[in-house]
């Protein structure tokens, strides 16, 4: 007589994988769906003057602001950038003048102290605003990698029509 | 005469466990990756770029996002509305952060313009907030992909 059953009592239990890996495949195909790569965002604080004018006697320390003047054609592409007084060619120029005006090594009294104003045409591109923050904000050191700050006060001039 | 039956069809078994971990990688690295805090983006707004555009280190205290779209209309939360129409969805904010016992004074608003929108339209906007009473504010840019060190897409 043979016996049928032997093997019954040694075998292992067997578990069901693929429950697991239909769930684990959703979950995959969730991530793989809603993935999107969203380049990174930051934000340039701008000082903005009160719609009335401020109360009080204004700090005595307080330097006049420096005007940048951006001037705008008929189809918001930037005609031109005033310093002060001074025309310069492009952002680069533009940031190298302030690096001028703010010395070697400007301590953070003088970085505070320092504030541009921006006086736009309407119809500028919002973009050449911010290049031109970018540029008078501070640059990125090639060497280190390190973020140089320059001006933090900048501000809007009151809004004129182009 | 004898039959073999099992012998012609025998059990293929495949190893399970390196696809296994594969997929448990991918799905961790998709986690990690994830981000939720996409409630502020508009896909419509096509920021301008800046190499100095880094994420702040600390979140914003009450911030509020305004969207200025290329044609010069505001989106703030579901809702698009004109320059003008700005300041009664931001009074109606300022409500609310009165009755939760916020200072709305200390409230960051978030201007995320899109790079061909008009500058005057941004100063209009900012002059419309600064009606409601809110003071600070920043000009939101997007990170530069040279910066990066890689090339993203147009939005």
């Amino acid at each position: 007589m043979r016996i049928r059953h032997v093997q019954r009592s040694q075998q292992g239990i067997e578990l069901q994988m693929t429950p697991m890996i239909d769930i684990v495949f959703q979950l995959l195909v969730f991530f793989v769906m809603t993935f999107k790569i969203a380049a990174p965002e930051g934000d340039f604080n701008i000082r903005m003057p009160l719609v009335a004018p401020s109360e009080g006697i204004p700090e005595p320390e307080a330097l006049p602001p420096i005007t940048i003047k951006l001037t705008a054609l008929s189809n918001g592409q930037l005609e031109g950038i005033t310093f002060g007084t001074r025309r310069v060619k492009n952002f680069a120029e533009l940031r190298q003048r302030i690096i001028e005006m703010l010395g070697p090594d400007p301590g953070p009294s003088v970085l505070e102290s320092t504030e541009v104003e921006l006086d736009c045409d309407y119809q500028l591109r919002y973009e050449y605003v911010i290049e031109t923050i970018t540029a008078i904000s501070g640059y990125v050191d090639k060497e280190s990698g390190q973020i140089i700050k320059l001006v933090e006060k900048i501000k809007f001039a009151p809004l004129r029509a182009g | 005469m004898r039959f073999s039956r099992q012998r012609g069809a025998p059990q293929a078994s495949s190893d399970m466990t390196p696809m296994i971990d594969m997929t448990f990688q991918l799905i961790a690295f998709f986690m990690v990756l994830v981000n939720f805090s996409e409630g502020d983006r508009n896909e419509r707004i096509r920021l301008p770029l800046s190499e100095l555009a880094k994420p702040p280190e600390a979140p914003l205290k009450t911030p509020i996002t305004l969207h200025l779209t290329e044609q010069g209309s505001v989106i703030f939360g579901p809702d698009e509305v004109s320059i003008p129409g700005v300041e009664r969805l931001l009074s109606r904010e300022r409500e609310f952060l009165k009755a939760r016992g916020q200072d709305f004074r200390t409230a960051t608003v978030i201007i995320r313009g899109d790079r061909a929108a008009k500058t005057g339209q941004v100063q209009e906007l900012i002059r419309t907030c600064q009606k409601v009473g809110f003071e600070k504010f920043v000009l939101r840019a997007r990170q530069e992909a040279a910066s990066l060190g890689l090339v993203t897409g147009g939005t």
